[in-house]
């Protein structure tokens, strides 16, 4: 399969031959990790600095972030061979070519009114020159959100892509045996840090996903034994039910603008697909087929929906307007297609693809070519795209022995190329992961 | 010297390019044929507790009354109802009018070989198939409510074939 993914990029790899700017073309899969060092940020002695050891945990939140793309490596800093603080202003390039930095990062930090001042340069060693540049100013309990935002300048800086790591990831977090499963909302940065647990597990939650204008989540609740679509306020806590429906309402996902909610209702054993309208609570039904339609996403302009429905006989990936006309088939390379996820760019449609007693993560073009199968298990589904539109993170469970025991559910990640996965780590076991957009 | 080189460039280029597509033509068939059915045999299972993807044996079934089974089970995928679940169901339904005060709700269930939000779907379509049968044989639909697990209340926590047709089920629960 890797080799499949290999293929589709040939000629980029005898583009862009120039020494002058270091670039990465992300659309290459396994190219080489672009070695970079990432220096400590200096500071004048700053006691506020040192106790909070503001200095070592920057440069290490940065570089974690850039490893972790697949795209970058962080040279081991008992290698460098300039250590002092004039790197900032003038980096002695060829040592850092000499340790095979084809970047390097450079900072100061210090306290100004209470305040953390962050300042960054990025330099290009072999064109030594600053390719990349700012000043940050932000309170001090700040400083994880600053370094996230500096590595997705050098991401951006680098790729020529926006980057991806000041986002966080919601999930369902899970523990106990599988028949007595209990599942709580849980919410952490990209990179795991700041987790907290959003609701109590005393009701079963399912499928949360992100706003992508608000601090705000929708997700499924049985609260009251009544499994119905709620909308939850991240900053002040409170949860609302959305709408009033005579049967179960699942599978919730926001509009592009954040102002509606595309989701199934069941009603007398048929599931169809209904959009409301948050400001005025308006519902409109979208589909009427007798047979299940369920997980809706918007297309990024809203012009269009994708869904699945088992119309046809078996589960496959529709496509229609977004007042429910032109519904139209898209998958057809064989086997059970599920969980269809407009990608932010517009151009790839990713999904779940059940094949010979295999799960598949792929991603397709719009109208169904293209089909490319990204990664292969005996269980995963679920992909929630980055805000990029690079990397997709999903679910995956374990097999089970023939007593109940070893089952586990862990989030993964994985790029758009197919190289790079990842095992999210939780404190807990991981399932349903949506992926915020860049915070505002 | 210099055009030499690139038409060398070139050519090795393009060469690089078709052993990338020969590469690529390969892969669909490796995809393919990679995948097993490695549950085809599994190992305690007797055939006589699966009949055409449907559970028949009496392992996890809890009675409502004497003589009238709690649930019946569904093949892959399906909600249709075999003969012995509108057995089943013609019991309860049985009993149902001698209890008159008695209301259930019936919640549908799924194996976990199915997406999270399909399965909720096909859970509800379960529910609905036995609660339709009830109807038919005379149960108001007043006493009946439904709802549907989907996956997340397993009641097999394995992962082999009997677990799977054991947890593909609806099952009736008294509610006062």
């Amino acid at each position: 399969m890797k080799r499949l993914l290999v293929c589709l990029f040939p000629l980029i790899l005898f583009t862009n031959i120039s020494f002058a700017i270091i670039e990465i073309d992300i659309t290459e899969g396994n190219r080489e990790p672009l070695p970079l060092a990432i220096s400590e940020f200096f500071h004048d002695n700053n006691q506020q600095i040192i106790d909070k050891k503001i200095t070592e945990n920057i440069r290490t939140v940065i570089s974690d972030d850039l490893e972790r793309s697949g795209l970058f490596s962080s040279i081991d800093d008992k290698a460098f061979i300039q250590t002092n603080r004039a790197m900032h202003l003038k980096p002695r390039f060829a040592d850092w070519r000499l340790i095979k930095a084809q970047g390097l990062l450079t900072g100061e930090l210090a306290i100004e009114d209470d305040r953390l001042r962050v300042e960054f340069r990025l330099w290009d060693t072999f064109a030594e020159k600053e390719i990349e540049g700012l000043v940050l100013i932000t309170t001090i309990e700040n400083w994880r959100r600053i370094s996230h935002m500096i590595a997705d300048k050098i991401y951006e800086r680098l790729t020529g892509e926006e980057g991806y790591f000041d986002t966080r990831i919601v999930y369902v977090a899970e523990e106990g045996p599988k028949n007595k499963r209990i599942k709580k909302l849980a919410i952490m940065d990209q990179d795991g840090a700041n987790h907290k647990f959003l609701t109590s597990g005393k009701e079963l939650v399912l499928t949360p996903r992100f706003n992508p204008v608000r601090q705000e989540i929708t997700y499924l609740s049985y609260f009251k034994n009544l499994p119905r679509v709620y909308l939850l306020n991240i900053q002040t806590g409170i949860q609302e039910v959305v709408g009033d429906f005579p049967g179960m309402t699942f599978a919730p996902r926001f509009s592009p603008d954040g102002g509606k909610i595309i989701m199934s209702l069941a009603r007398e054993g048929n599931s169809d697909l209904y959009v409301m309208d948050l400001t005025n609570r308006v519902v409109e039904r979208l589909t009427d087929s007798p047979a299940i339609d369920t997980s809706p996403s918007y297309s990024p302009d809203g012009k269009k929906i994708t869904f699945n429905s088992d119309r046809g006989g078996s589960q496959q990936i529709y496509v229609m307007d977004s007042n429910g006309r032109n519904q139209k088939r898209i998958s057809k390379q064989g086997g059970n297609y599920a969980t269809p996820v407009w990608s932010p760019r517009g151009d790839l449609i990713a999904f779940t693809k059940f094949y010979q007693g295999q799960y598949f993560i792929g991603v397709m073009r719009t109208d169904g070519s293209g089909e490319r199968l990204l990664t292969e298990n005996w269980y995963q589904e679920a992909p929630s795209w980055s805000s990029n539109g690079r990397v997709l993170i999903f679910y995956r469970e374990t097999k089970a022995n023939d007593a109940g025991d070893g089952h586990s559910s862990s989030i993964w990640s994985i790029d758009l190329t197919g190289f790079n996965e990842r095992k999210i780590i939780t404190p807990v076991d991981a399932s349903d992961p949506s992926w915020s957009k860049l915070i505002q | 010297m210099v055009s030499t080189f690139q038409n060398y460039t070139r050519y090795l280029v393009i060469i690089l390019f078709a052993l990338f597509l020969a590469a690529c033509e390969t892969v669909p068939k490796d995809t393919a044929s990679s995948s097993t059915s490695s549950t085809s045999t599994s190992s305690s299972t007797s055939a006589v507790e699966i009949q055409d993807g449907v559970y028949v044996g009496s392992d996890t079934v809890e009675m409502l009354a004497i003589d009238v089974p709690d649930r019946i089970f569904f093949a892959y995928d399906s909600y249709s109802l075999t003969k012995a679940a509108q057995n089943t169901l013609e019991k309860q339904a049985k009993w149902l009018k001698a209890n008159g005060s008695v209301t259930i709700a019936i919640e549908g269930h799924a194996d976990e070989r199915g997406t999270r939000e399909y399965n909720l779907a096909l859970g509800d379509r379960r529910a609905n198939a036995a609660k339709d049968y009830l109807m038919t044989q005379g149960i108001s639909s007043s006493r009946v409510t439904t709802i549907s697990f989907g996956k997340e209340r397993p009641v097999n926590s394995g992962s082999n074939k009997k677990a799977w047709a054991q947890n593909r089920r609806s099952v009736s629960v008294r509610t006062n």
